[in-house]
């Protein structure tokens, strides 16, 4: 194939990654988020599949058979757990704003400066082979495809992996350094991790289905014709009692660590999580992706060996297959998967290591040199980060130079897996063991990295030929107890369960032993407890933390770290919890570690401590004081737990009674105020009249006339608070008979007459010829129909006022409908003209009324089974309405109903 | 409490205990014994069997409870 | 020289009683017919006694009141309060409010203007 065919389509696959990336990065920026689903945070996972696994699977399935399902297995096992463990660390991640695994295991032990930069180191040197191992498979790939080997290439300048690693640390650079908070997620490169790991399953299962069913007739026919070569059905076949049990033990434990340790898998799993609701499906889903990549990496070896024989490399069967079969189109797509595969692995791996080479040695390093300037270092920070990953990669690739072909490119997936896996003592015993202390810790991680590096890397490195490997043989200085792969004289394990089982056993009994042998410091203890118990106190977390801080440093810290901007949101938004202006706020403990926990999210948990111990001051805690903070926040604590039980509980009881005591006080004030204001009048103008007794005849006579009026309006208002009383309370009686609205409207219509001649206004009644009767009181009705039509009286205009009454009838009721031409109801009024006492418009304007008369009329409608509402458009007038069933106490037959 | 809601512990951690059991010796030794199922391998079967059946199951204890 | 006095209440039969009554002592009436008419008077007219209503629509009483206490060109105008609310809560927010006197309505019209000629004596 032509190479730059080849080349053509893995720049074409590469800008696609850029523009899927910028996209997601548009949509986040809209609020649509992209990577906000578990199906995505599933696929992002799917980045634990490298072009080590992409294209190592199947050779090893061709030496070893189902040899390559453990690292997968393991995997499938730690999901299980995902929701116990994996949820917890993305808690207190999210909790905490950490950012990487050395942030996480340094934050744990008092954030500890040092235990992060060791941790970083461990990374580093475990991982860097890991990325030469996927620039390999890119160009192995690349010479399977074209045929030929770069050797006609000058340096690294034609070199198209060079161009690849290029490509990718521009994509980390633009995608995973968007925002100096690492703790914000990088939407853009999930969305892309995402995308590739789509690419890369749908590329190998096009392979395998060709293979089984294109090159073969199905998988049993693979394996019929394998059966007839000895050689091959003995891969199918645990091979009798030579089986390694111990390795495929240690392997699945292996990987099962991994899934969770690997910084990459860190990076997806726990730093760029949205929602930790999510874990629940993506455990499931991702085993599932699993599964489906495995399907096929059998048939493929097996139809590999039988087809290409032993001269084929096992480790390109998923290129050279499609490629010598005639389907030179999808060996291109296979190698755009293991392109996906690499580059998926390369960026995420990249961005994450990059983040703690960033905040654990570069950061502290400049810190303690004060190079730093009192300046915004945002951007600063940001090109530490960028130049980090440019490092990372380049470091990558000098070393995939160097090695080239060497044994300990080939092996050192697993050797990378045995790495990461130091770090399991001290961060999954860290989360549920409260003891583990920070000596501890180092001592188990120090142990552990060195026991590896004799027992499993060096060995690997003497294995290419860089050293002589005398000493794998024969031990340093021929000591044999020391000798690498048979420490101690251990034989009969592999190279690596030999390595694992020294290595954990002095990383966890160095972890446990020291942690033990002395007590934890107060620091040590706060943290212990912040991480152990995270579930425990949601949203309430005890600060640890006591002394004195002034306002302006904080804000200046905050100000270098953050930028301006995202400083002043800080203050703005702590100001706006606490209820104080921003000048006001007192640098409390609280504040304290809430700038803390932002400079966190942008250099790391230790450089952070480092920070703001430089702008406070602080008093040493002790562990009585830690355990006394503690008491206060879970006193505090328990009395917010019971008062939101008890609000819980008693919120609707409450609510009812609370609004039912309002009524009664409400409705009490008010008839007192109704009632008193007539009263007022009444006896201040009757003691004038005793007092004056040579008041003017028209005074007197005025003064009269007001009386009696006032009198009138007391009596009614006293008669409608009875008789509101009355119904509401159930005592009224009712006579019932059988009425005719139509006569009632004419009734009321007769009573009204000489009201609306005052008004000048015109009232029409436009009733149907007939309408059945009702079973209801006919007073009451009246009472109604005179409510709503003086209501209407008074609200007309002075000028043309128009009332119209309309009857009809409907299936199952009768409508009775007011319409007046007045100014109508505000909007904001129509919901209380039913209330007691609410009267439209001021007293002075306001035609006289007791306000009842709607609320009596509509308890008069609700206790005849029906209802009364208003319909008004402001400045088009008012249309009170009420409707009646044609069957009374519907109610009754309802309950009735329910009883039989 | 929202906090609460998703798959009992109790039963992923027997769940996760019954796949190490099962992927491991000596169960493994018992799947690799070389017999064949539809004309297939059961090692590889068995393996592929146990899985997908780890996964439905995680799946139902994981999605039941709603949410 | 008579005194001025401003009658501030929305319901015209008792302004129509109060002011009848204040006349016949001898003082010089003003009527508003909500708080803010009551606060401009008072800053225009100036008159040396307030019975104000606590129950105005708009500004009510306590308003006024404050707004009266806070402005030094007339902190020095008498207050008597008058309300149709007799309940303690309402006296004590009158007399916090800063109402040199507190009457209930219905109230006795002797009492009021002995009340109010000593407040002006």
């Amino acid at each position: 194939m032509s190479p730059v065919l080849v080349l053509g389509a893995c720049a074409g696959y590469l800008l696609v990654l850029f523009l899927v990336a910028a996209w997601s990065d548009r949509r986040a920026a809209e609020g649509r988020s992209v990577i906000d689903s578990a199906l995505v945070y599933a696929l992002s996972w799917g980045v634990y599949c490298t072009a080590w696994t992409y294209f190592g699977s199947v050779g090893r399935a061709a030496t070893g058979g189902v040899w390559f399902l453990p690292i997968y297995l393991g995997p499938m096992l730690a999901m299980l757990v995902a929701w116990i463990v994996l949820r917890k660390m993305v808690r207190i991640a999210h909790t905490y704003r950490i950012t990487s695994i050395a942030d996480f295991i340094a934050g744990r032990y008092g954030k500890s400066p040092g235990l992060a930069a060791l941790v970083t180191l461990i990374t580093v040197i475990g991982i860097v082979p890991y990325i030469a191992l996927q620039l390999k498979a890119v160009e192995a790939g690349y010479i399977v495809l074209t045929g030929r080997g770069d050797e006609d290439a000058v340096g690294w300048l034609g070199d198209g992996t060079f161009y690849v690693a290029l490509s990718l640390a521009t994509f980390a650079i633009i995608f995973g350094t968007r925002h100096l908070d690492v703790a914000e997620r990088h939407e853009g490169m999930v969305a892309a991790i995402a995308f590739e790991s789509i690419v890369k399953l749908v590329a190998f299962l096009a392979v395998g289905a060709f293979v089984t069913w294109g090159l073969f007739g199905g998988m049993s026919d693979i394996w019929a014709r394998a059966g007839e070569v000895p050689k091959l059905a003995g891969l199918m076949q645990l091979g009798g009692p030579g089986f390694d049990h111990a390795q495929w033990f240690a392997m699945t434990v292996l990987s099962a660590f991994s899934v969770l340790l690997l910084p990459r898998q860190f990076q997806v799993m726990v730093v760029e999580c949205v929602n930790e609701r999510h874990v629940r499906r993506a455990a499931w889903l991702f085993p599932a992706y699993l599964l489906l990549i495995n399907v096929f990496v059998l048939p493929i070896a097996i139809g590999g060996l039988l087809l290409l024989g032993a001269g084929g490399d096992p480790e390109t069967f998923v290129l050279s297959l499609p490629l010598t079969q005639g389907a030179p189109g999808l060996a291109l797509l296979a190698y755009l998967g293991g392109l996906s595969a690499a580059t998926g692995m390369l960026i995420v791996e990249t961005v994450a290591v990059s983040t703690m080479v960033c905040n654990d040695l570069v950061m502290p390093a400049l810190l303690r040199l004060g190079r730093l300037g009192d300046g915004d270092l945002t951007r600063i920070i940001l090109n530490v980060r960028r130049a980090a990953i440019v490092a990372v990669l380049m470091l990558g690739y000098l070393y995939f130079h160097v090695a080239g072909e060497a044994y300990a490119l080939v092996s050192i997936g697993l050797i990378s897996f045995a790495a990461v896996a130091q770090f399991a003592p001290s961060l999954l015993g860290g989360i549920y063991w409260r003891g583990g202390t920070r000596v501890g810790a180092i001592a188990g991680l120090v142990a552990g990295f060195a026991v590896w590096a004799w027992t499993l890397m060096l060995p690997s490195v003497a294995k290419s030929g860089w050293i002589a490997d005398d000493f794998v043989a024969h031990g340093p200085f021929g000591i044999g107890l020391l000798a690498p792969e048979q420490l101690f004289g251990l034989t009969g394990l592999d190279s690596l369960t030999h390595s694992l089982f020294w290595s954990m056993l002095a990383n966890v009994g160095l972890y446990v032993g020291l942690s033990l042998a002395r007590a934890p410091s107060a620091r040590e203890a706060s943290q212990a407890l912040l991480f152990v118990d995270v579930f425990r106190r949601p949203g309430a977390e005890p600060v640890f933390w006591r002394g004195r801080a002034r306002l302006d440093d904080l804000r200046a810290l905050a100000a270098r770290f953050l930028g301006p901007a995202r400083a002043e949101a800080l203050f703005d938004e702590h100001a706006a919890e606490v209820g104080v202006p921003v000048p006001d706020l007192v640098a409390d403990a609280r504040l304290v570690d809430r700038v803390e926990r932002q400079i966190a999210g942008a250099v790391g948990t230790a450089s952070a401590r480092v920070l703001v111990a430089s702008v406070a001051q602080e008093e040493p805690l002790s562990v009585e004081d830690v355990l006394e903070i503690l008491d206060e926040s879970s006193q505090l604590r328990g009395y917010a737990r019971a008062l939101e039980s008890a609000t819980v509980e008693l919120r609707d009881a409450n609510e009812a009674l609370k609004s039912l005591d309002e009524l009664k006080d409400d409705f009490m004030s008010s008839v007192t105020h109704e009632l008193r204001t007539p009263l007022t009048s009444i006896r201040a103008l009757s003691e004038v009249m005793r007092d004056t007794p040579d008041i003017e005849p028209a005074e007197r006579d005025e003064f009269l006339r007001i009386i009696v009026s006032e009198t009138e309006r007391l009596g009614r208002l006293v008669n409608q608070v009875l008789d509101l009383a009355k119904i509401e309370s159930g005592h009224a009686e009712w006579h019932n008979t059988d009425v005719d609205l139509r006569a009632v409207i004419q009734d009321a219509a007769r009573a009204v007459s000489e009201l609306f001649r005052e008004r000048g206004a015109r009232l029409d009644l436009s009733l149907p010829d007939a309408v059945p009767t009702i079973r209801a009181d006919a007073d009451r009705l009246t009472q109604v129909m005179l409510n709503l039509l003086s209501n209407a009286a008074k609200f007309v205009p002075d000028v043309d006022g128009r009332v119209e009454v309309r009857l009809r009838s409907e299936a199952d009721a009768l409508v009775v409908e007011v319409h007046d031409n007045g100014p109508g109801v505000p909007q904001p009024d129509q919901a209380t003209v039913f209330e007691k006492f609410r009267q439209g418009g001021d007293a002075q304007t306001r035609p006289p009324g007791t306000g009842l008369g709607l609320p009596i009329s509509r308890q008069i409608v609700d206790h005849l089974g029906g209802r009364m509402w208003l319909e008004s458009e402001p400045g088009r007038g008012a249309c009170f309405a009420f409707r009646l069933p044609l069957q009374p106490g519907g109610n009754e037959n309802e309950l009735q109903g329910a009883d039989s | 409490m929202s906090e609460r809601r998703g798959p009992r512990a109790q039963s992923l951690i027997a769940l996760c205990v019954a796949g190490v059991v099962l992927f491991n010796f000596p169960l493994l030794a018992v799947w690799g014994q070389g017999a064949t199922v539809f004309g297939l391998p059961l090692l590889p079967v068995a393996l592929f069997g146990i899985w997908a059946a780890l996964i439905a199951i995680l799946a139902w204890v994981s999605e039941r409870g709603g949410g | 020289m008579s005194c001025k006095v401003l009658i501030a209440d929305d319901e015209p039969n008792i302004v129509v009683s109060l002011s009848f009554m204040m006349k016949r002592e001898g003082y010089d009436v003003l009527v508003a017919r909500d708080g803010v008419e009551a606060l401009d008077t008072i800053r225009r007219e100036r008159p040396a006694l307030v019975l104000l209503d606590a129950m105005m629509p708009g500004m009510t009483g306590f308003d006024v009141c404050e707004a009266v206490r806070a402005d030094a060109g007339v902190r020095e105008t008498r207050i008597v309060m008058l309300t149709a609310k007799g309940r303690e809560t309402d006296v004590a927010r009158g007399l916090g409010a800063g109402a040199d006197a507190y009457v209930t309505k219905p109230f006795s019209t002797r009492d009021l203007v002995a009340k109010v000629r000593d407040m002006l004596a």
